[in-house]
């Protein structure tokens, strides 16, 4: 078993927190782990990737070859755009919908989402819709986490012991909005698929979403300890 | 990641290290009194992992804490690296790939001295240009100055060839070199570690001081010292376990560093390719015969310059073999090593993907907002609107981004402390107004110098230093002065009080700072305009100090 994911969004968007969390989570399960990130200037709003690999046997190179990602997990629309060409052909798209328009050409938002949603497996999310609904503006990244959560075959309750690690300095009510974004993100993947197989488009199953009541998300959603 | 996986009665525990952090570790267990640096992407990480683990409740326990104080520069780190290892201590210094250029003149003249406690120099160079201006390959610079080198290809490579080299270092009398590549520098991977390393090593100090005191006689003696050394370099390299030779089918790859990961993923463990893997220089030049007469072809693959390549094909090739690689367009020579590149060279097919290349315009970096950069540039960019011959030389760091629109005010940036000198150099060459753009801990780094003839030769320039009190483009680390007494180090220098203006780059202040910007470049002689207000990052409670 080797699992590949890249992961994608623009600097200050957290994505090395989210490499943090897979590569954790992995070593608490004694997967060997390789992962790889670009950092230097592209802290200051450009473009932030790292390549995370896990596996039972041993993984001879930091980088993904293009074509062998599994995932693509991205914070932003056009970030997970510019990495598809390491995914799998049969491969998933997880992105969130909400974009940063900080350079000049900025594609069109809707085109874009056409784009993804051509892949069979995928998942578009409003992260900045969801990270309100968990209570903290911060944790889009963990939303998108959360959504990826069952391509990686890592179960919700693995990623709460890293999330606590990796936040309990900022206080308990970080983590908590951390595990509550992790999980509604893990649901509103699903009622995003439920929404696709129902036979509706991307844009008509991201509405849906956004028209949820906001209790909607709880509790079931949204406890720690569930969904695992 | 701090919680590792301990391994009953082993002695040994697994972490997750980034392969500088595995560099770090591995000279904290090897007994290192000391790491040196300054701040460069991507080697900040091996100094950080160190200065963090003082701190952190792994110290104490009897283990003594590291000396991981950054550096004024390159040089300096070096030298006070070479001077611990004089007092009989051993010594970690590192740096990216062009600060070996600034630490040049100690690092070859260490191959003289040679070492006493061990001395390993870690330099990561950066092939692809990820946040460098070039991607010189630090090999041939080991090659200059003589001294072995280690070229990890995985995190657990570096950790060992680290505790390896100090002891290599001390057996030789001689400076090691361990090559990283960003690749490896910034990625993480399992690492088996040792559960405790060495406290403090202790070897005494130097017996004969005329060893490390390069007048000409002893240099000459030291010089015959280090060339008599390189046949037993040679053999250590030939016997090393790290330059692993394996024969099978007439097509070979020689393959260093990382670039054997990149070959496995591709041909698997039980290839038909001869594999000769070479991770310990010089090169051993046997193990490459039994491989070259072995083969009909043979790929050569590394991150970086054709440095085995173009040995081993030398000026007139080798009759009746093929040998492939960046001088023959198998591979690009420019640019980073990927697995697809090794893949396209070795003739395979690349994976079937999705999309076969991304279209997507490309996310250039930009000041953050809330830059006080922004505020100084805004203010120097309208004055210079009235004075279209003026050039603005630039300098290395976040401010690098002024050379971007909206600014575009910067016209060069070549290497630490450049701007000063070369603004002098223009100013005598006919340019006005000749201006400097530089940080505070750039100029710091190398513009002390340029700046001291400026002043006492009162060149008409204008030199701005965007004095933002730390080194932020790698992360923020703590600058080595600031406030007044940065003021006075200028003043020291010779820069007449008159001339030496502060600013405090902030939209309310734009209209005060455009009159003296105008007053200081209508000045006729030199003028230092300091342009002070913190970064925002590090003002950002939680931010590191």
């Amino acid at each position: 078993m080797i699992k590949n994911t890249v992961l994608a969004g623009v600097g200050g968007q957290g994505i090395l927190s989210i490499a943090y969390c897979i590569c954790k989570a992995a070593l608490n399960r004694d997967y060997q782990i390789k992962q790889s990130e670009v950092h230097g200037m592209a802290q200051r709003g450009g473009n932030v990737e790292s390549h995370v690999r896990f596996s039972d046997d041993s993984i001879p190179s930091g980088l993904i070859p293009q074509g062998k990602a599994d995932v693509i997990i991205a914070v932003e629309p056009v970030e997970a755009l510019r990495h598809e060409n390491y995914l799998k052909p049969d491969g998933c798209i997880v992105s969130s919908i909400s974009p940063i328009k900080n350079f000049n050409n900025y594609p069109d938002p809707k085109k874009l989402l056409e784009r993804i949603a051509q892949a069979k497996d995928h998942v578009l999310l409003n992260s900045k819709h969801l990270a309100k609904v968990a209570g903290n503006p911060r944790v889009e990244n963990i939303i998108i986490l959360g959504a990826a959560s069952d391509r990686l075959g890592l179960g919700l309750n693995e990623f709460d012991t890293v999330l606590e690690e990796l936040f309990s300095a900022k206080g308990e009510k970080v983590v908590q909005a951390n595990q509550r974004a992790l999980r509604i993100g893990r649901r509103a993947a699903e009622i995003y698929r439920e929404s696709l197989a129902k036979g509706q488009g991307p844009h008509t199953a991201l509405e849906h979403l956004e028209q949820l009541p906001e209790n909607a998300w709880d509790p079931e959603a949204a406890t720690p300890g569930k969904g695992g | 990641m701090n919680s590792a996986k301990h391994e009953q009665g082993s002695g040994m525990k697994t972490e997750i290290l980034l392969g500088d952090e595995a560099i770090a570790l591995g000279a904290l267990h090897a007994g290192i009194a000391g790491v040196f640096s300054y701040p460069g992407t991507p080697a900040t990480e091996i100094l950080e992992y160190l200065a963090k683990w003082n701190q952190g409740s792994q110290a104490g326990n009897g283990r003594k804490p590291v000396v991981a104080d950054w550096s004024a520069n390159e040089k300096v780190a070096y030298e006070e690296a070479l001077g611990m290892s004089y007092a009989g201590k051993r010594a970690l210094v590192s740096m990216k790939h062009v600060g070996l250029n600034v630490a040049a003149d100690p690092f070859i003249n260490s191959a003289l001295t040679g070492a006493n406690g061990g001395l390993v120099l870690v330099v990561a160079d950066d092939p692809g240009m990820h946040s460098s201006q070039n991607e010189q390959d630090s090999r041939f610079y080991a090659q200059f100055a003589q001294i072995p080198v280690y070229e990890p290809s995985d995190q657990q490579e570096a950790y060992y060839m680290t505790l390896e080299a100090f002891e290599q270092s001390e057996r030789l009398g001689l400076p090691i070199m361990i090559r990283l590549v960003t690749r490896l520098a910034h990625s993480r991977g399992n690492v088996k570690v040792l559960e405790h390393g060495k406290n403090e090593v202790t070897v005494g100090v130097v017996g004969n001081p005329s060893d490390w005191t390069l007048m000409p006689a002893n240099a000459r003696r030291r010089f015959q010292r280090l060339v008599d050394a390189g046949p037993k370099l040679q053999s250590l390299a030939e016997e090393s376990t790290h330059n692993v030779l394996k024969l099978a089918g007439r097509k070979g790859i020689i393959c260093s560093g990382i670039a054997y990961g990149y070959v496995l993923e591709n041909v698997g463990p039980a290839t038909d390719f001869s594999i000769l893997r070479i991770t310990q220089y010089p090169l051993p030049v046997n193990k490459i015969r039994q491989l070259v007469e072995h083969c009909d072809e043979i790929t050569v693959m590394e991150d970086g310059y054709p440095f085995i390549e173009s040995q081993l094909r030398g000026v007139l090739q080798i009759p009746g073999k093929a040998i492939n690689g960046k001088h023959t367009g198998h591979l690009p020579m420019t640019g980073e090593l990927t697995p697809e590149l090794v893949r396209k060279a070795l003739g395979m097919e690349l994976h079937k993907s999705r999309v076969q290349e991304s279209d997507l315009g490309s996310r250039p970096p930009r000041l953050c907002t809330g830059c006080p950069h922004i505020d100084s540039y805004n203010a120097l960019v309208e004055v210079l609107e009235s004075y279209p011959n003026a050039v603005v030389f630039g300098d290395i760091g976040c401010y690098t981004l002024g050379a971007l629109p909206p600014y575009s005010a910067i016209q060069s940036c070549v290497d630490m402390g450049a701007s000063i000198g070369m603004a002098r150099g223009a100013a005598l060459g006919g340019v006005h107004p000749s201006c400097v753009v530089i940080g505070d801990s750039t100029f710091t780094h190398s513009g002390l110098s340029g700046l001291l003839g400026a002043a006492n030769h009162n060149t008409n320039m204008t030199v701005f230093i965007l004095d933002n009190s730390t080194v932020a483009m790698t992360g923020g680390q703590e600058a080595l002065i600031g406030g007044d007494k940065f003021i006075q180090l200028v003043k020291g220098l010779g820069v007449d009080p008159e001339h030496l203006r502060t600013i405090v780059p902030l939209p309310k202040s734009h209209e005060k700072n455009v009159r003296i910007i105008r007053e200081e470049i209508e000045h006729k002689g030199l003028s230092v305009i300091i342009s002070a207000r913190a970064c925002i990052q590090i003002r950002k409670p939680g931010a590191k100090k």
